[in-house]
């Protein structure tokens, strides 16, 4: 995936400008890209996504991946339907997200004023992803520990985690800081869920667990010849944009 | 200062489904023509990727290939008298950017608007009097259908749409949609075989005296060469269109249908990277005579023409406009001024059907392969009975079933843990969905205009966007979910849950990227930016092109309708200005 801004001139564009200039009939200039006279393609010149290693944490310090990893584990917990949050690699999604464009909001219109708005307006806060996720987490262990006798997040046993997630998601929680604790819980939640179910190179779906769930079978690109058998399921098993090892297709 | 290029015939300020059709139809007329596009150059070989094309946490969450609201967003409140905030992250529509525009990672779906849209005004005012429109500002195209005809054919036969016709010359078709307009000939590709979904919809909508076909599809049935001889491929119905790139050469879109032919003319240019700023008008303010752009590397480039044409997203034609000084700014408080006039949107809800028995494997999809019943959309039935005027079709198209974002479960699910696992699983492959697009009508209230304390990362105030759904399009749309619980009950789903429009209209979920007005063409030079040519009635060497002159929309998606408008235009230009430049229309 991409981690630059959107239009800042990025190594394929200077590619497909260079080879452009060099073919073209006409270039008033070199700053924009011309294109005149052909068709331009470069091999290698879109971006494909980089693959994401399951090792150490990139942005989320030794507490902080603790925590995450048991919160995604009880949003999505081990049972006989799939593994837990935690072991298809929620916690390593959410980590590298937050590194990357998504966490800086690099993306996003930025400029303030901001100013707080209606519903139907948004999100108007100032703070990125990145910083949600630092301050929400010292924020909810720090009043773990004021209310729960100095236990942070982990040391809570699961029917306890289930409790504090409910009172975060209801809002019935006041972290301080200015923090609104539903909001933090919502930005979780949809990190956790979109790991859970995108594709496995970006660090979450550890074997397509959550595909082999729920019958999705991700990249296979063409259904010709089940489009008409209606109300049959489809027999063949999911693949990655990473390709797929013989035991994916059981 | 910006440094001045040599002049070009015709300048086009971005390069989508309108600028490429333009450009294609002015060069075939020798002139010189150049686009300049804010976005990268993207092509199917080099950026729609087999490998990697079928990554929705990329192009569907992320949205790599849209429009990002650091490079340009817009405020928006739902009243005049609230305060306009900045989309800072976009939601409820997701304008797109770069070579292809929009039309990159559309849906497909293909309309042609009633006849009755055209005159929407007058037939109206007709059939059920001047009473029942008094709270809309609704108006007339000066523009009927039977004169858009040809142009919308040749949309059709440019882009591959398949369907089945429903009128040809005034012969009613068997499968095709008998409320359509005449068309002279049969769509270029026949329907596009269909899934389990639309097929059960159909019957359900069929068994209660309704009249469903096939949804004319930009996602191609079968593999095709178009006019321009630019060869296209069959859809595999892979569930990655909307939002996406197509690696299969089978979505048109200006890639796939008009730049392989296009960017080989030696007098076209496309320019990429390269923001137009404004529109440079002389000193009568009569006259444009040159664009001002600024390229990836903040450099600024005046690039003069004899013609400019306006061909960005609508939303963005129609701020060009303002920050350019072409139109008078419209003013709600008084009724007076053109640009930014008759906004409008889209009035959607949407129905699920649950059940045990039946598996519906929703990940084979494609953007427009679907059923549709228009037998209460604009005026195809008869108003006389009921509170609102307009309509909506009611689809079938169940475009994708990607994960993240199809889940559907039934209400009272807990969000999270197992309970929630339990009720994903069992119900991923088992829903039925259908969804109504309604029209969206203009009112006094209801404009775009410059936001007066947020800016863009040049310094240029943001366009600012007060909207909210008019009464009339919520009865009217309250009136078709009744119509689509009706077809529900048909298919005796275990349970079916009905999501009805509200007030008020909300940024954050998105509902429709079908943005109208702004700009929009008529007969009355106070009442509309643009003549019928869709010529600025200001600046007769100024034409604006998309959905932005559309004086209200349609219950039905626009970009048939904008496609057939830039032929339009073109016809207009080459056949009419050309021998005499000048305004088109005597205002």
């Amino acid at each position: 995936m991409s981690t630059d801004s959107a239009f800042t001139a990025t190594r394929r564009h200077f590619l497909t400008s260079a080879a452009a200039i060099s073919l073209v009939t006409v270039s008033t200039h070199v700053r924009a890209q011309s294109i005149s006279g052909v068709l331009p393609w470069q091999p290698f010149a879109a971006e494909p996504p980089t693959p994401i290693g399951p090792q150490g944490w990139v942005f989320f310090t030794p507490a902080e991946a603790a925590a995450v990893e048991a919160i995604v584990d009880r949003l999505i917990p081990a049972d006989d339907l799939s593994v837990g949050g935690k072991e298809a690699g929620c916690a390593v999604f959410i980590d590298r997200q937050l590194a990357g464009s998504y966490g800086s909001s690099s993306r996003l219109y930025m400029k303030g004023p901001f100013l707080p708005g209606l519903p139907t307006q948004g999100y108007q806060g100032k703070e990125t992803p990145a910083a949600r996720y630092r301050e929400g987490l010292a924020a909810i262990d720090a009043y773990l520990r004021k209310t729960m006798n100095g236990r942070s997040f982990v040391h809570l046993n699961a029917d306890e985690q289930d409790q504090f997630l409910k009172t975060m998601e209801a809002g019935k929680v006041d972290l301080g800081g200015g923090i609104n604790a539903t909001r933090l819980f919502d930005l979780i939640l949809g990190n956790t869920m979109e790991g859970f179910f995108a594709d496995p190179i970006y660090g979450g779906n550890r074997d397509m667990v959550s595909w082999k769930m729920i019958g999705f079978p991700g990249a296979r690109y063409d259904y010709r010849d089940h489009i008409s058998k209606h109300n049959q399921r489809y027999p063949l098993g999911p693949v990655s944009i990473a390709g797929g090892r013989p035991e994916w297709s059981r | 200062m910006a440094r001045k290029l040599p002049p070009k015939d015709v300048v086009i300020v971005g390069l989508g489904w309108t600028g490429a059709i333009l450009a294609h139809e002015l060069t075939e007329a020798g002139l010189d023509v150049v686009a300049i596009e804010r976005g990268p150059w993207r092509d199917t070989a080099t950026d729609f990727n087999i490998g990697y094309a079928p990554d929705e946490l990329r192009y569907s969450v992320r949205r790599d290939l849209f429009l990002q609201p650091a490079q340009e967003t817009l405020t928006m409140r739902n009243t005049s008298s609230q305060t306009a905030l900045p989309m800072r992250d976009f939601g409820s529509f997701l304008p797109g950017t770069g070579v292809g525009g929009a039309g990159t990672h559309w849906n497909g779906h293909t309309w042609r608007f009633f006849p009755s849209d055209f005159n929407l005004k007058s037939h109206l005012t007709e059939r059920y009097g001047a009473a029942r429109i008094a709270d809309l500002t609704i108006e007339d195209w000066g523009l009927s259908y039977d004169e858009l005809e040809s142009s919308y054919d040749r949309f059709e036969y440019l882009a591959g749409i398949s369907g089945k016709a429903g009128n040809i010359q005034g012969k009613l078709q068997d499968g095709g949609n008998p409320f359509e307009g005449v068309r002279q000939r049969e769509y270029p590709l026949p329907a596009m075989q269909m899934s389990y979904a639309p097929t059960l919809f159909a019957e359900g909508a069929r068994s209660i005296g309704f009249h469903p076909f096939p949804t004319p599809s930009a996602n191609l049935s079968k593999a095709y060469v178009n006019p321009l001889g630019i060869a296209m491929g069959q859809c595999t119905a892979c569930g990655f269109c909307e939002r996406f790139g197509c690696a299969n050469y089978s979505k048109a879109s200006a890639h796939t249908t008009i730049l392989p032919v296009l960017m080989r003319k030696p007098n076209f240019e496309a320019r990429c990277n390269s923001e137009v700023l404004h529109v440079n008008l002389d000193a009568t303010r009569k006259m444009a005579k040159s664009v001002t752009y600024v390229d990836a590397s903040g450099e600024e480039w005046e690039q003069p023409a004899d013609l400019v044409l306006l061909c960005a997203y609508g939303l963005h034609n129609a701020r060009l406009m303002m920050l350019s000084g072409i139109g008078k700014v419209y003013d709600p408080s008084t009724g007076e001024g053109t640009v930014g006039r008759n906004y409008c949107y889209q009035t959607n809800a949407g129905v699920q059907l649950f059940f045990d028995d039946k598996n519906f494997n929703p990940f084979i999809a494609s953007g427009a392969l679907g059923q549709t019943v228009d037998d209460f959309n604009g005026d195809a039935f008869d108003h006389g009975s009921v509170d609102f005027v307009g309509g909506a079709g009611i689809n079938c198209i169940p475009t994708n079933g990607r994960p993240i974002g199809y889940r559907p479960v039934p209400p009272g699910t807990p969000r999270w843990g197992s309970a929630w696992k339990k009720a994903t699983a069992e119900n991923y492959l088992s829903v039925l969905g259908f969804s109504s697009q309604g029209s969206s009508y203009a009112t006094r209230g209801n404009y775009l205009d410059l936001d007066p304390t947020y800016t863009d990362r040049f310094g240029r105030p943001l366009m600012r966007m007060t909207f909210d759904f008019p009464d009339n399009d919520i009865r009217m749309s309250h009136w078709v979910s009744d119509r689509m619980e009706e077809i529900g009950k048909a298919l005796k789903p275990r349970q079916m849950v009905s999501s009805r429009r509200q007030k008020s209209w909300n940024s954050v979920p998105y509902q429709s990227t079908h943005n109208t007005g702004g700009a929009i063409m008529g007969t009355d030079p106070k009442k509309s930016a643009v003549n019928r040519y869709l010529q600025s009635w200001d600046v007769p060497n100024v034409f604006v092109i998309g959905a932005s002159a559309f004086p209200q929309n349609a219950g039905k998606n626009p970009t048939g309708t904008v496609g057939a408008l830039a032929f339009w235009a073109a016809d207009a230009i080459r056949d009419k200005y050309l021998r005499n430049p000048g305004a088109l229309v005597s205002a």
